[in-house]
């Protein structure tokens, strides 16, 4: 089966947001970057499916040519192929984004055949717009089931399984499909020291498309009011117990 | 102006959805599906109509947001909003999607201007945006807007008959299965004891299970935890986890990035245990006490078998 992954490069916040002169973004200039968390799963779900099932993995990123990173680390997880639309750092609306995306399917499957399944992020960590997959899914007239932590194949479909409270909602979906998944749907592999030198021999194809007018327009970024608390020491090591207990009574929960 | 809410039966973040909506204006409708919610009207809702269709006895999303087009076209609002809960999100999509229209999920502020203010990294940061369309799709942000009442009367109960297509309904739930849980359950405990990096290991989560056994406390954990295997990932709390809203949250050996903070900012107190006294956790903490946890954690168990015996 062939199946399409669409990842997205975030930064590593860590422990503060700084914001750049102009709000218009994050301040990453001392921050590492990864693959947006349910994005990561997105790929090790892929790949799963695959050795199972046979087939390949193309894994395709929209962002800035140092975006290649994250196709690369994908790739030394099991993805076969990258597809990297390379923008010049501006951030792409949702609906942009999904028109690209339609875009390039497209294409792909016109030069090396229907994908059975196309693999999103439930939302990006950074801009959480909840959005593009289904926009995608909508603009190929194909199903797509989201919030999904479990994903199954059977003969023409996938069983989707969502946890909801007290248990889990199932959705069973004819392919070819779209998914959107969460992390927790699997623990992602680490990439052994052979997989990302082999990693970096496979083929990635760049694209320059052209961003087109935003209709959600950014128009700046604020940090909330609240960062900057300043905890109350209760004390030093164990010796500092006595006084927890005594706030844990002062808060109604010592029991 | 009128303004159509998407209200899911029981959920009190639908209230605060429409509570936000109230600030868009106009007469506001309502639209459930399947069943009627009671008392709207308390929160400002002049006219709810309730889907009705054989095809909706379950949950489909491209039905629910057929549904929210149909009442598009009856009653001509200038926005539909939605509570952003993980329906809520999915059906607007939808209809984002059917009309190919701007959608902003999880906004906390709307002003007059088409302009909104919206949650970024699970909270963390916020973006003001507009929305460059007549028609204004939006969701709520969950437990950042308050649910407040007005002295309105009961709301008009409307029936909507649903016109669906089979396509409305090829995804929808074929089954649900029930999952039996054991202890207290992580998004409704009033006391989480947590764990990061600094418990080292699988099994140092020993202690702190000690610890939250004697205060009928759930145990989580940070993402580090869970990317390492130590824990599972329904322990998780953070942006990719589980939100939590605690009256003590204790947070041992979590170093406190914007993912962990994101789910955990809900707790009345936070309890920080850290070696290191520069750490950003002691910065969304109330209070904190630095040292080894391995010590601190049996000390405070210990103190607490003391004090009850």
């Amino acid at each position: 089966m062939r199946i399409l992954v669409c990842v997205k490069r975030v930064p590593l916040t860590g422990g503060k947001m700084v914001l750049t002169a102009d709000e218009q973004a994050l301040e990453t200039r001392h921050l590492g970057f990864t693959i947006s968390p349910h994005e990561e799963c997105g790929v090790e779900e892929a790949v799963r499916l695959v050795e199972q099932h046979g087939g390949e993995v193309t894994v395709l990123t929209l962002g800035p040519a140092e975006a290649e990173e994250q196709i690369r680390d994908s790739l030394a997880n099991g993805g076969d192929r990258g597809v990297h639309l390379v923008t010049d750092g501006q951030e792409w609306d949702p609906q942009g984004t999904a028109a690209v995306i339609v875009e390039t399917v497209e294409a792909e499957e016109a030069a090396g055949g229907g994908f059975d399944l196309i693999v999103f992020g439930n939302e990006s960590a950074d801009a959480g717009n909840y959005q593009v997959g289904i926009r995608v899914a909508y603009a190929l007239s194909r199903p797509i089931a989201t919030n999904l932590k479990g994903l199954s194949l059977y003969e023409g479909g996938v069983r989707c399984e969502q946890e909801v409270p007290g248990g889990r909602d199932i959705y069973e979906l004819p392919l070819p499909a779209v998914v959107s998944v969460l992390e927790g749907i699997n623990l992602p592999r680490y990439p052994s020291v052979p997989a990302k030198l082999r990693a970096r021999s496979k083929p990635v194809e760049t694209r320059s498309p052209e961003r087109p007018a935003p209709k959600l327009e950014k128009l700046r970024l604020v940090v909330p009011p609240g960062q900057g608390k300043q905890a109350e020491i209760l004390g030093n090591g164990p010796e500092a117990a006595p006084r927890v207990v005594e706030v844990m009574r002062e808060i109604g929960v010592a029991g | 102006m009128s303004v159509l809410v998407l209200v899911e039966p029981g959920e009190e973040l639908s209230l605060q959805a429409i509570s936000l909506a109230r600030d868009l204006g106009g007469p506001l409708h309502a639209l459930s599906v399947g069943e009627a919610v009671t008392g709207l009207g308390a929160y400002g809702v002049e006219t709810l109509h309730v889907a009705e269709h054989d095809g909706l006895s379950a949950y489909a999303p491209a039905a629910w947001a057929a549904c929210l087009e149909q009442l598009i076209d009856q009653v001509a609002p200038d926005a539909v909003v939605a509570a952003g809960t993980n329906r809520g999100n999915e059906v607007l999509g939808h209809l984002a999607a059917r009309r190919e229209l701007p959608f902003a999920a999880n906004c906390i502020a709307v002003g007059s201007d088409g302009t909104v203010t919206r949650v970024r990294w699970g909270g963390s940061l916020l973006e003001e945006a507009r929305i460059d369309s007549d028609l204004k799709l939006l969701t709520v942000a969950p437990h950042m807007v308050e649910a407040t009442t007005l002295n309105g009367g009961e709301a008009t109960v409307e029936r909507l008959e649903a016109a669906l297509d089979d396509a409305d309904l090829t995804v929808r739930v074929v089954e649900h299965a029930e999952t039996p849980t054991a202890g207290v359950s992580l998004a409704e405990a009033k006391v989480v004891v947590s764990g990061g990096r600094g418990v080292g290991s699988a099994d140092g989560f020993g202690m702190l299970e000690e610890l939250a056994g004697l205060l009928n406390a759930a145990v989580g954990c940070s993402r580090v935890v869970t990317m390492a295997g130590w824990r599972p990932h329904t322990d998780q709390v953070g942006q990719t986890g589980t939100k939590v809203a605690p009256d003590l949250y204790i947070a041992c050996g979590i170093s406190g990035a914007t993912q962990h903070i994101a789910g955990c900012k809900g707790a009345k107190k936070i309890l920080a245990i850290n070696s290191d006294a520069e750490a950003p956790i002691l910065a969304s903490a109330d209070y904190a006490v630095i040292g080894d946890l391995a010590e601190i954690v049996p000390a405070i168990t210990a103190e607490l078998r003391k004090a009850r015996s």
